[in-house]
């Protein structure tokens, strides 16, 4: 089990490290480990990266990453958001119970609460996500068609 | 309906955002995987271009003048039939072109006024987005052709253009302004299927036109503009002062001249060249153009991150790739091979240093890419021009007191992307260029103040409302049709690879030297482990049944019947370099080849990739073909008959 964890997170580490010395970018760091599966908040990622990182060289290490990206996969610290809590978060958005949300709405909540989105941000989420003729956003549809995929 | 909860709403927002981005990130992860594949194709086909070319070079010089190959490609290397002046200017003077009355087109006259080109653009019904002007100089950074269906009209609106105003419109000679890779691209196919008639002259002349286009542009003696990029030979002043249009092909090494003309002749002929129109003014290879007057335009740069990782991620993977690439290695670099040749071809007399080095300049600015590391590397993954990095960047523009080098030949999702601290910006112009939705064009304006602003946009009005899932989405599908076509033509050499780590023939080899074998036989430099759930539905236990998996790619073969599957595949594989050969041998460009010179073709082919080709397996195939009447086979149809349809396609 452990072997297979620390092959995945290898192959990940692998795509980034350019310069094939055991090393990637720091601002990579975030890329990876969602691409692992994991969800992990802004703020998890800087205390994760605070912990890793090599002294503000702007560097990981995989000497460090593979035990810390092996912890949290073991321990399943980041799971993925399940489809009904998220549908519930929509919901509680969704003051007026409509069904839907106006994209503004979803915008003021987006870059005003929480871990704040820029414009663009923004502006790419109500594309991605609001219904084209309607300009409305359709959170039930939306989660249901929003399959993520399978491992990696 | 759910039950009613009360939450905060920053929990339900924090949540939102959270799975949002993560979301995001895994997109931009395939979008890049897929951008990658697309490159990687593109490029190896480049390179595979030079390769073949180089092949022929070498074939020239060491095979005797009496052998039957050589006759075969020696035109190629031969200079354009020498004529004079006049009667060059006679034999291409549009006047002697008779055009049907039942032509209803705009009819141009000459000298060429704004009303005459406006008239072509609105003919060509292309919308129009502030046409060139004394108030609005443009400079156009080359590969104006084989690309799309519309290279010859592209050409003739910028040509119609340059001559309204010869002062405000400058274009620059891309790697593609070259009759060489024009052969293989599309390029010389549509002219001559356009112009069934004149196609052959109007080739000829765009050869000369194209040696013609200056190398490079300065505004403002600050800011350089050329296709590819420098070296670290670079000299701004060598480039001003060759004689460009000797380099017809930037693939023709000077000293090929030398071998097939005569050399006094040519000499002549450079010195007394003289440009038909042109009496305003001496031309440099260089153009040095001042800057409009001031525009302010405001656009972001789109990216996906609040931390910006996106826009780091586009320039860092893209730096992996070459990496890749370069470590994907190659037998031959073209520039091994011109060295070693001109040690050993007595004939080659006429080779003098000096060419050899304004040779290897022109070839470097048409060709080359930046690379992340300092540095100056041969570019053997396009197999021209070199990867340079950013002290050299620094170096040649202290040199020249520059303060911006503007390229484009590489395509960026953006349409654009600075690198090399800003110094050095790629612009790329053509959106859509994989695929609908694979990235976006761009172009540059600017002041007086010499900053670039950016102008983006997508051509199609449908992939406009396309959401960032969709377009990512289509574009995967494109390019893992691509890439399944070319693990589908290697298929032997595949399954060889496979069985080097399956001793025991269990029919399953491990998903890593699934991984190496793939990219030891495809030498694509891609990330294999991260594409392979794209590529490999069914694994056990991490294992994979290689036979069936090469079975479930879905390609189909067409229906002819031919007794040997070996040389099928090896036309799947040299689909593009059989192509050119043909279009190469097919000397008066009827579109036809008689039996024998097919049969010379795959012998060519044949000894270019060192393998057999038996005489009864070529006999077979021509026979697999409809001959026309006379005994002759059409280019295109043959090439068609042998195109592979992706059947998942349909699904």
């Amino acid at each position: 089990m452990v072997s297979d964890v620390h092959k995945k997170i290898k192959a990940a580490f692998e795509a980034f490290d350019y310069e094939t010395n055991n090393t990637v970018d720091v601002r990579e760091i975030g890329t990876i480990i969602y691409s692992l599966g994991c969800f992990p908040s802004q703020t998890d990622l800087h205390d994760f990266i605070a912990e890793v990182e090599e002294d503000h060289t702007g560097y990981i290490h995989l000497d460090k990453f593979l035990p810390a990206m092996a912890k949290i996969l073991l321990e399943h610290k980041y799971p993925p958001i399940p489809e009904d809590i998220l549908l519930q978060a929509f919901e509680v958005l969704d003051k007026e119970k409509k069904g839907y949300l106006e994209p503004e709405e979803l915008a003021n909540y987006m870059t005003q609460e929480g871990e704040l989105f820029t414009q663009e941000e923004m502006d790419e989420m109500l594309t991605a996500l609001a219904d084209h003729e309607k300009d409305l956003i359709y959170y039930k549809d939306i989660l249901s068609q929003l399959t993520i995929d399978p491992e990696l | 309906m759910t039950e009613k909860v009360t939450w905060p709403a920053i929990r339900a927002a924090l949540l939102i955002q959270r799975w949002y981005r993560q979301y995001v990130a895994r997109l931009e992860m395939r979008r890049r995987c897929t951008w990658n594949i697309f490159q990687s194709i593109e490029y190896a086909g480049e390179q595979d271009q030079i390769k073949l070319y180089n092949f022929f070079g070498f074939l020239m010089d060491h095979f005797t003048p009496a052998s039957s190959e050589r006759n075969l490609i020696c035109h190629i290397f031969r200079k354009n039939e020498i004529c004079r002046d006049i009667d060059w200017e006679r034999y291409f003077c549009y006047r002697s072109i008779e055009v049907p009355d039942s032509y209803t087109g705009p009819h141009l006259t000459f000298p060429m006024t704004f009303c005459g080109v406006s008239k072509l653009v609105e003919a060509f019904k292309h919308k129009q987005n502030g046409l060139p002007s004394s108030d609005k100089p443009y400079v156009f950074n080359g590969d104006y052709v084989d690309r799309g269906k519309n290279s010859l009209e592209i050409l003739l609106i910028l040509f119609g253009f340059l001559l309204v105003y010869p002062n405000d419109v400058h274009l620059n000679r891309g790697n593609h302004e070259d009759h060489i890779v024009n052969l293989r691209y599309g390029f010389t196919k549509e002219v001559l299927g356009k112009y069934r008639v004149h196609g052959k002259k109007i080739l000829k002349l765009l050869q000369k036109i194209f040696s013609w286009l200056p190398l490079a542009t300065v505004i403002d003696q600050k800011v350089l503009i050329v296709h590819g990029g420098i070296s670290d030979t670079t000299d701004l002043d060598t480039i001003g002062r060759v004689d460009r249009h000797k380099y017809v092909s930037a693939l023709k090494a000077p000293k090929h001249h030398a071998v097939n003309g005569s050399t006094t002749q040519t000499m002549n002929r450079n010195r007394e060249a003289n440009l038909p129109e042109e009496g305003r003014r001496r031309v440099y290879s260089m153009n040095h153009c001042s800057s409009a007057s001031a525009y302010r335009y405001n656009l972001q740069h789109r990216s996906l991150h609040s931390q910006s990782i996106s826009s780091h991620l586009n320039c860092s993977v893209e730096e992996e790739l070459k990496m890749r690439r370069r470590m994907a290695g190659f037998d031959q670099s073209y520039r091994k091979l011109s060295q070693s040749d001109s040690d050993s071809d007595p004939e080659s007399g006429e080779t003098t240093e000096t060419d050899e080095h304004q040779w290897k300049q022109i070839v470097d600015m048409l060709w080359s890419d930046p690379m992340a590391q300092n540095g100056c590397v041969p570019n053997e993954v396009r197999g021209g021009g070199c990867y340079w990095g950013p002290d050299v960047t620094e170096e040649v523009l202290g040199r020249h007191n520059l303060q911006l080098l503007i390229r484009s030949h590489e395509c960026k999702q953006e349409g654009y992307e600075f690198c090399h601290n800003r110094r050095v910006l790629t612009i790329f112009s053509a959106s859509n260029y994989y695929e609908v939705g694979s990235n976006r064009g761009a172009y540059i304006r600017m002041g007086s103040d010499l900053v670039p602003h950016f102008i983006q946009y997508q051509a199609s009005r449908t992939c406009m409302e396309l959401t960032l899932r969709q377009s990512v989405g289509w574009t995967e599908r494109s390019a893992l049709r691509a890439l399944r076509e070319q693990l589908f033509v290697h298929k032997s050499d595949l399954i060889s690879a496979f069985q080097e780590f399956d001793p025991h023939n269990t029919g399953k080899i491990s998903l890593r030297n699934w991984a190496s074998a793939t990219e030891k036989v495809l030498n694509l430099g891609l990330p294999w482990r991260v594409l392979r759930p794209q590529l490999v539905n069914r694994t056990q236990y991490g294992m994979v049944d290689y036979q069936q998996w090469i079975r479930e790619l879905s390609i189909t073969e067409p229906k002819l019947e031919v007794s040997d599957n070996s040389i099928l595949e090896t036309m799947y594989k040299n689909h593009s370099n059989l192509e050119t050969i043909f279009r190469i041998i097919d000397t008066d460009h009827s579109g036809l080849i008689s039996f024998e010179e097919f049969h010379q073709t795959w012998k060519l082919l044949s000894t270019h990739l060192k393998m057999e080709i038996s005489d009864k397996a070529i006999a077979d195939l021509a026979q697999s073909i409809d001959f026309n009447k006379d005994g002759s086979i059409d280019i295109n149809e043959f090439m068609e008959a042998f195109r592979l349809v992706d059947l998942s396609a349909h699904s």
